[in-house]
């Protein structure tokens, strides 16, 4: 069972109360195909991602980033129970999508980095990215938990 | 994932722009680190504060980042570049090189706060691979 301290719970719905899915989401994907392009390997559907500018004025991309970064809200609804609430997803991205686990974790970077931007240092303080990053370590271990 | 020379023209670039606050950037990933990633406090057990805005922070992020400026002047050969600092970690400090990867993550995460236009994806995949490289030369003499 994961604890969180009231100060975490706090940072996390304040910081996702602020987050537009619509916004962060497609960033930190765009991120995650230019910063670690071998994570495009799971895209070839998706057309052209061959240049950064094609990466940023794909709508794939775009919504794809907005689908995965709304998952996150049943993670933020659900702090105490995160390792049930993603167990289905879990065995999809194993079964079906043949994900590495480890693009959870550099996923989660992304996130972060676009997160931290976004914010500034006045509200994305140490104590907030202790939080945040800590809740999306549980989202990451919780979505590699079915693999086997 | 050795450094191109659009690399090392982009971190150049993205230096010239955030030198000017390296040692705030310095400090603040360190006390961030310290932080998010409280294993990391085992290495500071001789400080009295590790608290961000403390002396002993201040002091060691502005420590780090002229490791950093160093890095950058020498970034056509960091393997010699960085020979005495990588001798330091290696012999004296012994700090677990993983820890230079949680470092690196916490001055992009002080970066893309700091310097949010400036901190484009194309700006970060060259910065990330220079912070690998860099941490690759500091471990270069641990075994």
């Amino acid at each position: 069972m994961v604890e969180w301290t009231d100060a975490e719970r706090k940072a996390i719905t304040t910081l996702w109360s602020q987050i537009d899915v619509g916004e962060i989401g497609p960033q930190a994907l765009t991120r995650l195909l230019v910063v670690y392009p071998w994570t495009q390997r799971h895209f070839g559907s998706f057309g052209n991602l061959s240049t950064y500018a094609a990466i940023v004025g794909n709508a794939k991309v775009a919504n794809h980033g907005k689908t995965v970064m709304g998952g996150l809200e049943s993670a933020v609804k659900n702090l105490d129970n995160i390792k049930k609430t993603y167990a289905k997803l879990s065995v999809m991205h194993s079964e079906k999508l043949h994900v590495d686990p480890d693009n959870f974790r550099t996923l989660a970077e992304c996130i972060s980095v676009v997160v931290a931007a976004k914010f500034g240092p006045s509200v994305f303080t140490p104590g907030f990215q202790e939080a945040w990053q800590k809740f999306l370590a549980v989202v990451v271990s919780a979505l590699g938990r079915q693999y086997h | 994932m050795s450094l191109t020379d659009k690399d090392k023209a982009a971190v150049k670039a993205l230096w010239t722009k955030i030198s000017k606050g390296a040692d705030a950037i310095g400090a603040d990933a360190l006390a961030r680190m310290l932080v998010v990633y409280p294993q990391t406090k085992t290495y500071f057990s001789h400080w009295p504060d590790l608290k961000a805005g403390s002396a002993p922070v201040t002091k060691h992020g502005k420590k780090i980042m002229a490791g950093v400026a160093q890095a950058v002047a020498k970034i056509d050969d960091l393997s010699s570049g960085l020979l005495d600092l990588s001798e330091l970690h290696a012999f004296q400090l012994r700090v677990d090189p993983a820890n230079f990867k949680t470092l690196g993550h916490c001055l992009q995460v002080v970066i893309a706060t700091m310097y949010p236009n400036e901190f484009t994806p194309e700006a970060n995949v060259a910065l990330d691979k220079f912070l690998s490289n860099l941490a690759l030369a500091l471990s270069e003499r641990y075994r």
